[in-house]
């Protein structure tokens, strides 16, 4: 058995103190600087342009990320969510940058856990750092091509090794945890939850995990066809730290889902939706008063443990989460049967 | 036997797993792999899934096969198919490799079938660790380094070293399922005698040492012994399922298809199977063998077919328009099809469409029924009798419209009729589709237990015009405002129509009607459904209607929000005006303490004690039986429904259609506070049953009731019951099947008069014989139904035991699954839907109360003691609170 991480028990003593924050978006943000190609390039020479790559900053210009990670505890952030949404090698060969995956990760996850350590000593508050691990843009479960069902761009194996050379430099640099974030494929997801194992299998101790699934429509499935239910049955094995929803839609939508997740899930709930629904110009216009308003309201009923932000979402939205939300008391962790939980698509469970 | 169960997230009792798509037990789907025709093999799973299989068992062992390609070809195409995705995958090979890589394909929580201890513990180990890490439940077979377990003790023993290895690393009790080998009998050979029935006994004993865990089966070994006889083979699998599935066999490998009802199988051909798989008649020298008295009667068994014979009737002899509208107002099926055929010739004749026999004399008929019904003049179960006869003339007519390519009829209006999630109860949501078909409304019926997703979804493929949602217990209604939260959510604009017993017109106006801006109605009963579809359908009345409405639901509001909260005692107060109860009273501890299970309750006896009032309720007849027999309005419908339901009881009896069961028990404990404390056998902690206390103000120095007023606080006894009519399923199935919703209608009706006459005969024999604290008591029926006797059997869920959640905690004392086959959906429902269930009080002065409103201070000191978060609390008595 590996070794029990001791960020866990901390992380779990404060979560039962008191509703906990995550940060926001960082790509926006970024786009506030205004940054060149020059900028994102640097001196790495490489054989592509890398304006757009995001995650290369860690590299290349470190004091953009470290701002903004700043300006998020600032705001009264609990946790750093690594900027390495897109630091795997699938996603990093569009820009020619695969070989530098270890890098990155390694050098975002020191700068964060450095700012975490620097914050935390300030006022003796714990924080915590989240290494990101995006979906990547392949899909284990559905063919692009409509004509061939039966095909997929990318096989278990490659996607579990993909994952775990992220994972394996976010743990090296800092990391206390892996969050598998904007889950559009829950088989993408569980290579992920592979990954993790593997490695904590390497390293002889514990990687928690945190699991955020994105959905795709209305009705409250993700890209996959899973509902949340399924999802949560999918994936309950990996034990995660939290569990939740991120992107795609605006707390206002998000709402039925959150509460059907929070009656089910036996582990922290972690939700951090975008700043509503983007408008005609393809902007994020919810005001932080307005966002910060609908995600209390999760707090109110006592759905949640940890909010947060994800695309249009700003420091002072974190601000005023955090403010909305203080004093609050953090959900209660419902205690299920033990039962017979399976998923395809839909939940399925079987009577004890 | 019921196979059938609710599939997705109402707790399935039995587990039906489709074996088409394995290649190891169907050739053709096997021909179909090898030919590499996977487009046709998709084909075969899509089809187990729409018959009713809840899980795809998946095999690929063949040897001309690479099997590690054929898995992952075939469950990558399963995945693109979100029809059959829909449910969970049971991964199956005797190969590592090839489980492991269709545990690479799949994106639910699957079933790996299977692991075994054949190779030593490490290997095993090995791969259930594999198990946990890609998240998969884990078919155990019952073999080791020594062999497969062919007799109990092995089965036992195999099962229970390898419980104790797996729950040793982590691996949960409830994702292990055991398969203790089903072996083939009557081969003729003596040492396989006891294969049958080691398996049903092993099956009890692994569920009693291994907590948690399912039992499964392949069922095509048993019978191996009689290839190419299926009738045999089928009696052969129903009837051992008909003793597995009480011993805790939970799952089975089957054609779910291909299952006879037992009560159905030739009894002679029965018993032979009985004998057979029970091991009954141990041979003896010289006599014949179970098993060669069955290879016997299986030679000789025919299947015999029935003459149905056709009494002439004077009305035959009228033209066939005539005969149609006859048919529909007098509800007469017999001769439907065939006048129907000849109206829809003779129409075809004169080069006329099919679709005028619907726009013709059938629509003119059911005017006639709509007509004599709304001016009450023809009564509910005639009215489900015409629908009846017009659903199967409809159903006649559409492979002809269809051929044709000509659009149907053109209904008033599509409208979604729904049992919402969590609750199972359809009689009276049946009724009102009948009756607004009938009335030329189109109804989507997505039947029962529906997530509002599906609702939604519906509503917005098929262009629908009303939303109608129906439930029986209180927690419905929370579901019924998510519902409707979500309508609003989803930007729907639809009406939406509330209905069924708990749903009252103050819920809708003070809690869903709040949460849709659409027109929200309450709709009392089945025959106001009507008149609210048509003003809501109607351009010049809607408007008026719906306004109308809204102002009156805004003035319950108004009324409610100025009458205050101001009338309840604190809590406090309420315990100091408990009731006394006078304890030198109390009844002596019962004469047989214990759990008590009667497997199959004489049906004719339960008959005695029908209460029949509400029957002629349900039917929506108002009066008393027996007068309602000779009362001058409904005297005649009431007597005709009585004869049809006499007639029908009488099959149900003779033909022993169903099974009643039941379960009792008496526990010793103390009342503490407002918990009873039950002191239970063996190292257990005591239990507290948590009651509520009444805490409106009392007048005239009137108690402030409380159940645990009833029991002694210096040591009492207390009781509980469930009870359940089993086997309705393959005769709803025939029913819908045959477009009969009147006989199904019926037939549901009298099974809830079954399970509450069981529940009243059942508590006598407590009273006078297993409590015996009322060994000489002497009462007529009427006398019975009118409870003059001493003691009361509250049930959760109902006015002085208004949690539904202690329901489980009741099951579990009674361990009511195992004993009385009775399971609980997540809003606390039971199933199967005719059960009754409660508690036992025998103190003299002990009575049924309601306990109303209760205030806050209550409502979190019961969420305290009940161990569960306010908002749970608050959830489970939302019914009592403001």
């Amino acid at each position: 058995m590996p070794t029990p991480s001791p960020a866990r028990t901390a992380f779990l003593e404060e979560a039962k103190k008191r509703i906990l924050i995550t940060d926001g978006a960082f790509g926006t943000e970024i786009q506030n600087w205004k940054l060149s190609e020059a900028d994102y390039a640097g001196t790495l020479g490489l054989a592509k342009d890398q304006k757009g790559n995001n995650d290369i900053l860690a590299l290349t210009k470190p004091e953009v990320p470290e701002a903004i990670h700043r300006a998020y505890f600032e705001a009264g952030a609990d946790i750093a969510e690594t900027n390495t949404f897109s630091a795997n090698r699938i996603s990093q060969a569009d820009y020619a940058a695969e070989h530098l995956v270890r890098e990155i990760n390694l050098e975002s996850a020191k700068l964060a856990r450095r700012l975490a350590d620097e914050y935390q000593a300030r006022d003796g508050r714990p924080r915590f750092v989240a290494g990101a691990i995006g979906p990547t843009n392949k899909t284990l479960s559905l063919s692009p091509d409509v004509n061939d069902p039966g095909y997929r761009e990318i096989d278990w194996d490659t996607l579990v090794d993909v994952y775990k050379e992220q994972a394996a430099a976010l743990v090296e640099g800092g990391a206390d945890f892996i969050l598998i974030e904007t889950v559009f494929d829950t088989l993408n997801a569980k290579a992920g939850v592979m990954a993790v194992r593997k490695l904590e299998q390497e390293l002889g101790r514990e990687v928690p995990i945190m699991l955020s699934m994105t959905l795709t429509d209305l009705s409250g499935r993700n890209l996959s066809g899973h509902t949340v239910e399924a999802f949560w049955y999918a994936v309950r094995h990996a034990k995660p730290l939290t569990i939740g929803l991120n992107c795609s839609f605006g707390a206002t939508q998000l709402r039925p889902h959150v509460r059907a997740l929070s009656e089910i899930a036996d582990t922290l709930i972690m939700v951090y939706p975008n700043a509503g629904l983007p408008n005609e110009l393809g902007e994020y216009d919810e005001m932080p008063g307005t966002t910060a308003g609908l995600v209390k309201e999760w707090a109110d009923h006592g759905q949640v443990n940890v909010l947060g932000g994800c695309c249009g979402s700003t420091p002072a939205h974190i601000a005023a989460m955090a403010k909305a939300v203080a004093g609050l008391p953090p959900r209660k962790l419902p205690v299920p049967e033990p039962v017979t939980r399976l998923a395809g698509l839909e939940p399925f469970v079987m009577a004890r | 036997m019921n196979t059938t169960s609710p599939s997705s997230s109402s707790g399935a009792r039995f587990v039906n797993i489709g074996e088409r798509t394995n290649v190891t037990g169907s050739a053709a789907f096997k021909k179909l792999i090898l030919a590499g025709d996977y487009a046709r093999a998709v084909e075969v799973a899509r089809q187990q899934v729409e018959n009713g299989a809840q899980v795809i068992d998946v095999n690929m062992d063949e040897g001309l096969l690479d099997a590690v390609e054929a898995m992952t070809t075939f469950l990558k195409l399963l995945a693109a198919e979100p029809d059959i995705a829909r449910v969970p995958l049971m991964i199956d090979s005797s190969k590592w490799e090839v489980i492991e890589a269709g545990l690479k394909c799949v994106s639910g929580k699957p079933i790996v079938n299977s692991i075994s201890m054949k190779e030593g513990e490490e290997a095993f180990l090995a791969q259930a660790r594999k198990c946990m890490d890609y998240g998969a439940a884990v078919v155990v077979m019952a073999f080791d380094e020594k062999g497969q377990a062919d007799t109990k003790a092995r089965k036992v023993e195999i099962c229970s070293r390898a419980y104790q290895l797996l729950t040793g690393i982590g691996f949960a009790a409830e994702d292990i399922i055991f398969d203790p080998n089903v072996f083939a009998v009557a081969t003729g050979i003596e040492e396989h005698d006891r294969y049958a029935l080691d398996f049903i006994e092993a099956t009890r004993e692994i569920k009693a040492a291994c907590p948690g865990v399912h039992i499964s089966g392949g069922l095509s070994n048993l019978s191996f012994s009689f290839r190419g006889n299926e009738t045999v083979r089928r009696a052969m699998h129903s009837v051992f399922l008909y003793h597995a599935i009480p011993a805790g066999m939970d799952m089975a490998i089957v054609n779910a298809g291909q299952l006879d009802i037992y009560d159905q199988i030739d009894p002679a051909l029965r018993e032979a199977c009985e004998d057979v798989i029970l091991n009954r008649r141990p041979s003896v020298e010289g006599e014949e063998t179970s098993t060669e008295r069955l290879i016997a009667l299986a030679e000789s068994y025919k299947g015999k077919d029935t003459v149905a014979e056709k009494a002439a009737e004077e009305w035959r002899g009228w033209d066939v328009v005539r005969r149609l509208e006859h048919a529909l107002v007098k509800g007469i099926d017999a001769y439907i099809v065939e006048d129907t055929e000849e109206a829809r010739a003779a129409i075809a004749a004169r080069n006329g469409r099919p679709i005028e026999v619907i726009e013709g004399p059938l629509m003119e008929g059911m005017n006639t029924v709509g007509d004599l019904f709304g001016s009450g003049k023809m009564f509910l179960p005639q009215v489900v009798k015409s629908a009846r006869v017009m659903k199967k003339a409809v159903a006649h007519l559409i492979p002809f419209i269809e051929a044709e390519k000509q659009p149907g009829a053109k209904a008033k209006g599509r409208i979604i009729m729904a049992t919402v999630k969590g609750d199972v109860h359809d009689i009276g949501k049946n009724i009102v589709g009948v009756v607004l078909q009938c009335n030329g409304y189109e109804v989507i019926d997505l039947g029962v237990m529906v997530p509002w997703a599906t609702i939604i979804d519906t509503a917005l493929k098929e262009d629908i015009d009303i939303v109608g949602l129906s439930g029986l217990i209180t927690p419905s209604l929370d579901e019924m405002v998510t519902v409707a939260e979500e309508m609003q959510r989803a930007g729907m604009s639809i009406p939406l129509l509330i209905g069924g017993a708990t749903t009252s017109k103050v819920h809708t106006a003070l809690r869903i009607d709040p949460a849709y801006d659409g027109p929200v109605i309450h709709v009392l009963d089945a025959s106001r459904a009507v008149g609210v579809a048509s003003q809501l359908l109607s351009d010049t009345q809607r408007d008026p209607f719906v306004k109308t409405t809204a102002a009156d639901y805004q003035h319950v509001r108004d009324a409610r929000a100025n009458k205050g909260a101001s009338k309840l005692l604190p809590l406090a107060d309420a315990r100091d005006n408990a009731f006394a109860a006078d304890f030198s009273e109390k009844a002596p501890p019962p004469e047989q303490p214990g759990l008590h299970t009667f497997a199959d309750w004489d049906l004719a006896d339960l008959v005695e004690c029908f209460d029949w009032t509400p029957f002629f309720r349900a039917w929506e007849l108002a009066g008393t039986y027996p007068a309602i027999l000779s009362d001058e309005v409904v005297g005649e419908s009431a007597r005709n429904l009585f004869a049809d339901a006499q007639a029908m009881l009488g099959k149900i009896v003779s033909e022993k259609w169903l099974t009643a069961k039941a379960v009792c028990g008496f526990w010793p404990c103390a009342r503490h506070g407002d918990d009873v404390v039950l002191h239970l056998e063996g190292p257990q902690p005591p239990l507290h049953l948590p009651f509520l206390r009444q805490q409106f103000i009392k007048s005239r120095g009137r108690a402030n009731f409380c159940l645990a007023d009833f029991i002694d606080p210096a040591g009492d006894w207390i009781g509980g019951f469930a009870v359940g009519i089993h086997g309705i399923d393959p005769h709803l199935a025939r029913f819908k099947a045959d477009n009969d919703d009147y006989s199904d209608i019926l037939l549901k009706a009298l099974a809830d008069r079954f399970a509450e006459a069981f529940a009243e005969r059942l508590h006598q024999h407590v009273r006078t014989t297993l409590w015996a604290y009322a060994p000489g008591e002497q009462l007529t029926n009427e006398a019975l139904i009118r409870e003059q006797y001493r003691g009361i059997r509250p049930a959760p869920g109902y006015p002085a035991c208004p949690d539904h959640s202690l329901k489980p905690i009741l099951f579990d004392l009674l361990k009511a699954q195992d004993n009385a086959g009775i399971t609980l959906t997540e809003s606390q429902a039971m199933l199967p839907t005719s059960a009754v269930s409660g508690f036992y009080f025998a103190h003299p002065e002990s009575q049924y109360f309601g306990v109303a409103t209760i205030g806050r201070d209550q409502l979190e000191d019961y969420a305290a003691r009940r161990g569960v978060d306010l908002a749970t609390a608050e959830r489970w008595l939302r019914p009592n609170l403001d």
